[in-house]
């Protein structure tokens, strides 16, 4: 696989089209169009789940998808994309379609995390050759901003309200990416929005592999984790430099960093430039602080001994 | 071109057994399918016929039934032939996708074998279920036997893909009394279904790179209502095609169905209205009472969705008393489904009959032809004293 060009994706025919109905400054945004022009050379179907990336984009009579493209509901695009790849693998043993296709699901981390979890999980175990894209924006944008398995610790959200009594999200977050190297399956990464040749060389590799493959993409969300809109590819940095969304990638079990950050930031950094979690960088919150950290830490210190066993 | 009658081989079969070998003769593209109690036989013989590579199928075997019917409607998206297969909570799993399916005009094939909703847990038939599904725009043809799931499930394949319809269609079966059954079913040759049904022409098709297509699209109030209308319409428009299919299959066969089954209705002066198998007992409590001297017939429909107002009205026509027999509650409702369909059917007819509701056999509980008799006795006194008594009865009920 030759590595990405930039001058060659800039004369490339985007095939999602602009004029769909994203926030300006939406990370899922950004990483779709990076999704689409590294999948340029194939035929495409994609099963996109209810998010903020399908309601977005396609409403009737518009599409902005210059490919084939099911939306049917919020938990089952995994299975949707099952069926897909079903049909294609019949009709090419029976000779009634020539041409090769590659199925891509996409859904945000309500729907992958959450309510779409059992179907993710039996799509994987049943080995469906499906790329499944995953943008976790940390909690369910599309309905307004409420907490899901991928919201972190202390968080505001509106089912997770900074009160009185409770700070935020009480919980930490489900940690899927791993979850999902479990399955056995032969590709699974972890991206972020502001490293676009990281993602997309991840998803030429998940394109290319016989298989089912995962990638779960952070993908920051100004209007849920209050920051200003110009601040969205530096969100992800941040995200990356604190260790807070290791970059790695699981090639048939075998761990790897794609990218480590020269220097460890603390997670404070992370955290005091999201209006999400302003009531947890104020006086008193120093054991909650200590609890993220802890968290981040702990994560980042089990990757690395995954790293180290691995071949 | 009228073809000449096809002699069939006849074999000794299940009621799931006949669906299952329907669908060997359909070969379909996928199957993705969950088991479930009373259906589980229609999924392992199938499972059979892949392994022993008896179909061409890519079989799907799914970690939910809500995963099937999802499979089921990417997959026909995709353009292929698709079948599924359910019973009960299964179906109730099924629930947001069985509207979906609809909605994206996806002429998925499933046969649905009737039993009751938890709780309390029961694995036996009853028309809950399916009843509970009535409003999602699917085509719903209920079989008297085993013969008729067969023929039907071969029908349904050429009723769903018309370019006229381009719905999803249940078959169903009765839990138990139906699909664990033994009974004589004739069936095609191989090659006789394989014409009969044609080939897929798919008109939603996701693999067509020339054409790439969105399908899914959100839908405001601006044009909401039409995209709805528009599938009610073909629903209502299916109840031709349905018929144009049977007779072709009729004189392919020998065995002829339509949207409603009547018997011995031309001078009936007392009738029943009820679905599947509960219509055999019926009949045969007509014939005694017809010994008798009782000028009694059963009308059974077939297809409760569309509904043969028509076909309904006219054979209840000149009816002096009419009991429904619903195997269905609807629970806070002036009566149950079947009944308030039939109601609606003959309120505009100057000389409708008398009509009375009874829901019988929850759960499975057997209806015998004693229960029946006594149906058709009360019916009698309708007439003769011009008293209906309460529309809604429990027939069979322990009291107390």
């Amino acid at each position: 696989m030759a590595p990405i060009n930039l001058k060659e994706l800039a004369k490339s025919e985007e095939r999602i089209a602009s004029g769909h109905r994203l926030c300006t400054g939406c990370g899922p945004a950004i990483m779709l169009r990076q999704l689409m022009l590294a999948a340029k050379d194939y035929n495409l179907a994609i099963a996109n789940a209810t998010c903020c990336v399908e309601i977005s984009t396609v409403v009737y009579p518009y599409s902005s998808w210059k490919v084939s493209w099911y939306h049917n509901a919020f938990e089952n695009a995994a299975a949707i994309a099952s069926g897909v790849e079903s049909a294609y693998k019949a009709l090419k043993r029976r000779g009634a379609i020539g041409d090769d296709f590659r199925f891509i699901a996409i859904g945000g981390d309500g729907g992958t995390y959450d309510i779409g979890f059992q179907a993710l999980s039996g799509m994987a175990e049943r080995g469906h050759r499906v790329l499944y894209i995953c943008y976790d924006n940390n909690a369910y944008m599309n309905t307004g901003i409420q907490r899901s398995g991928a919201t972190p610790l202390g968080a505001w959200t509106t089912t997770s309200h900074a009160g009185e009594a409770k700070s935020g999200k009480q919980q930490t977050r489900k940690d899927l990416t791993q979850i999902m190297v479990a399955h056995g399956m032969p590709y699974v990464a972890q991206s972020a929005v502001g490293y676009w040749r990281d993602f997309m060389t991840k998803v030429q590799k998940a394109l290319e592999t016989d298989g089912p493959s995962f990638i779960n993409v952070l993908a920051p969300c100004w209007r849920g984790w209050r920051f200003d809109t110009s601040q969205t590819l530096e969100l992800g940095k941040v995200a990356v430099e604190t260790a807070t969304w290791p970059l790695f990638e699981v090639v048939n079990g075998n761990y790897k960093m794609t990218h480590t950050p020269r220097e460890r930031r603390p997670v404070t950094d992370y955290l005091k430039i999201q209006g999400r979690f302003s009531h947890i960088m104020k006086p008193g919150q120093e054991e909650l602080l200590a609890a993220w950290q802890k968290d981040v830490d702990d994560r980042w210190e089990r990757l690395q001994k995954l790293i180290s066993i691995s071949q | 071109m009228v073809k000449e009658q096809v002699k069939g081989t006849v074999v000794g079969v299940t009621g799931d057994g006949a669906a299952a070998d329907a669908m060997r003769q359909i070969d379909p593209d996928v199957v993705a399918a969950y088991p479930i109690t009373p259906q589980t036989e229609i999924v392992e013989r199938f499972a059979e016929y892949v392994a022993d590579g008896k179909v061409n199928t890519e079989l799907v075997a799914v970690e939910s039934e809500h995963s099937a019917l999802s499979a089921c409607c990417g997959a026909s998206a995709a353009g292929a032939r698709v079948m599924t297969c359910t019973a009960s909570q299964g179906l109730a799993l099924m629930h947001e996708m069985l509207y979906i399916a609809s909605g994206n005009r996806l002429p998925i094939i499933m046969p649905m074998v009737n039993r009751t909703i938890s709780a309390p847990i029961n694995i036996h038939g009853d028309h809950s279920d399916s009843m509970g599904s009535r409003d999602a725009s699917w085509i719903q043809l209920y079989c008297r036997d085993a013969q008729e799931v067969y023929d039907t499930t071969i029908q349904a394949v050429r009723v769903a893909e018309d370019q006229r319809v381009m719905l999803p269609v249940m078959v169903c079966l009765d839990g138990f009394m139906v699909s664990h059954d033994m009974e004589w079913v004739e069936m095609l040759p191989d090659e006789e279904v394989k014409q009969f049904i044609g080939p897929m022409r798919p008109v939603i098709n996701l693999l067509d790179k020339d054409n790439p297509i969105s399908i899914g699209a959100l839908a405001l109030p601006p044009v909401f209502f039409e995209h709805k209308v528009s599938m009610i319409r073909a629903l209502e428009g299916a109840k031709s095609v349905i018929k144009e299919v049977a007779d072709e299959y009729g004189a392919l066969t020998g065995r002829q169905y339509g949207l409603v089954e009547p018997y011995l209705m031309d001078d009936a002066e007392v009738a029943i209205v009820v679905m599947s198998s509960a219509a055999g007992t019926t009949r045969t409590v007509v014939d005694v009472l017809r010994d008798q001297g009782v000028k009694a017939g059963v009308l059974r429909i077939r297809s409760f969705r569309p509904f043969p107002k028509d076909e309904v009205v006219q054979a209840l026509r000149g009816v002096r008393a009419v009991a429904v027999m619903d195997r269905a509650s609807s629970p806070g409702a002036v009566a149950a489904p079947i009944f308030s369909e039939v109601a609606s059917a003959m309120y505009g007819e100057e000389a409708r009959p008398k009509l009375v509701n009874y829901v019988f056999g929850l759960g499975g509980r057997d209806l015998p032809m004693e229960q029946v008799a006594s149906v058709y006795e009360r019916l009698q006194n309708v007439v003769s004293t011009g008293e209906v008594g309460p529309v809604l009865t429990y027939l069979g009920l322990r009291d107390g």
